[in-house]
C-alpha cells in the first residue's frame, strides 16, 4: 500500500461510480483493547460483500483522509484513511493506520465478491 | 511437572498464533514423546489489526501470509497434523452454536484425544476465544468418556477468580522451539518478540517464566461455566 495520493485516489474511486460493487467496511479497536486498558469503550463495525452502487465518491481533507460514497438512498463513509492500493485483482483497497502500524479502518470495493 | 505420555492430543484454537505463546512448548514435548497431536485452527487470523505502517500486507492479502506462518510454526514444533477449519476471523461467536459443538464433535471422534487443550471459557478475552472455549466445553460435557480437558486462561481477573493454574510444564529443553514458533507468526509478533528478546538479554526472570512456564486449568466440571 502506499500513502493516499488524493488525485489518483479520486480516479479510483471515479472508475466504480454506477456500477453494483462489493463493499469491505471495517472499523476497529481491536479485541484486546478493553484487556489492556480497563473501562476502554470498544466498538466497531464490519460490513463485507455487501453490493452497492454509488453516485457520487470524494476524498476529503489532509491525510488522514475521510472518504464518503453517495448512493441514490443513503451514504457510505470512512475517516482516518492513510493508505490506498489497487491491487491484483483491481480492488480499491483503503486503509487507515495508526503510528504503530494497527489497522484502525479499512474501505474497499471490488466488482467480484471478497472471500469469504 | 512433567509432561506424560498421552494416547492422543487434539488442540483447539481460533487463531494462528493462540498456539505459539502458551502451548507451542508443550504440543513440541508431546510430540518428541510420540504422542499424536492435531491442531485445529479454526480462522486464519483474517481480521489481525497487525499491517505495518509503512504496510506490509492488505486486509485481502493477510490470510495467506497467516497461513504460511502458521505452517511454518507448525514445522518449527514437529506438528503433521494440522486442520484449519476455513472460519472467519471474529465472527465465531455470532456463528451457530450448535454448529460449533458439532464440528468439535466430530474433531474429537476422529482423533479420539485423551486430551484436549483450549481456551478456558469467560476467562479467555478474545470473542473468537471464548466462542471456541464454549464449544470445546460444550462438545466434551455431552460425553459418557471425557477426556482431559486443559484450559489456557488469561482475562485479568484470572488469579482472583481461578486462582493459580494446577498444571504448569517447565518447557525449558524446548525453549528454542518454542521461539520458533513465534517467530514464524513474525507478521503479528515482530514488536512484542523485540521488546521481549531485550528484556531476556536483560536477564529479566518474570519474562524468562512467561517463556518457558506454560500453565493450564484442569477445566472444573463442579463450577461448569453455564
Amino acid at each position: 500500500m502506499e500513502l493516499v495520493e488524493v488525485n489518483q485516489l479520486q480516479a479510483a474511486i471515479d472508475s466504480f461510480v454506477g456500477k453494483d460493487v462489493y463493499l469491505h467496511l471495517e472499523t476497529t479497536n481491536g479485541s484486546y483493547a478493553s484487556h489492556f486498558n480497563e473501562g476502554f469503550f470498544n466498538a466497531g463495525a464490519f460490513i463485507r460483500n455487501v453490493v452497492i452502487n454509488f453516485e457520487l465518491g470524494k476524498v476529503v481533507g489532509d491525510s488522514p483522509h475521510r472518504v464518503g460514497l453517495k448512493l441514490p438512498q443513503g451514504w457510505v463513509y470512512a475517516q482516518g484513511i492513510t493508505h490506498f492500493e489497487i491491487d491484483e485483482e483491481g480492488r480499491l483497497l483503503l486503509a487507515g493506520h495508526d503510528g504503530t502500524g494497527k489497522l484502525a479502518v479499512a474501505l474497499q470495493l471490488s466488482e467480484t465478491p471478497f472471500s469469504y | 511437572m512433567t509432561i506424560p505420555k498421552e494416547r492422543h492430543v487434539l488442540v483447539i484454537f481460533p487463531h494462528p498464533d493462540d498456539e505459539a505463546f502458551g502451548v507451542s512448548g508443550t504440543i513440541t514435548t508431546h510430540i518428541q514423546q510420540g504422542t499424536p497431536v492435531t491442531y485445529a485452527c479454526l480462522t486464519l487470523g483474517e481480521m489481525g489489526r497487525n499491517l505495518g505502517n509503512p504496510p506490509f500486507a492488505t486486509r485481502e492479502s493477510l490470510p495467506a501470509i497467516r497461513k504460511k506462518e502458521l505452517l511454518a510454526s507448525a514445522e518449527a514444533m514437529g506438528l503433521t497434523d494440522l486442520r484449519m477449519m476455513g472460519l472467519r476471523d471474529k465472527t465465531l461467536e455470532f456463528e451457530d452454536d450448535e454448529k460449533m459443538v458439532r464440528m468439535m464433535e466430530e474433531l474429537i471422534e476422529e482423533t479420539n484425544p485423551s486430551l484436549i487443550i483450549t481456551f478456558y471459557p469467560d476467562f479467555a478475552v478474545h470473542p473468537d476465544h471464548e466462542a471456541t472455549a464454549r464449544a470445546v466445553v460444550r462438545a466434551v460435557r455431552r460425553m459418557t468418556d471425557r477426556p482431559k480437558l486443559h484450559c489456557v486462561a488469561f482475562a485479568n481477573n484470572t488469579l482472583d477468580v481461578l486462582g493459580e493454574p494446577d498444571i504448569v510444564y517447565n518447557i525449558k529443553p524446548v525453549r528454542e522451539h518454542k521461539m520458533n514458533s513465534m517467530k514464524a507468526h513474525i507478521s503479528q509478533t515482530a514488536w512484542m518478540l523485540e521488546e521481549m528478546e531485550h528484556k531476556l538479554q536483560n536477564g529479566d526472570t518474570e519474562t524468562e517464566n512467561w517463556l518457558t512456564l506454560e500453565r493450564f486449568y484442569t477445566y472444573r466440571w463442579d463450577q461448569d461455566f453455564e
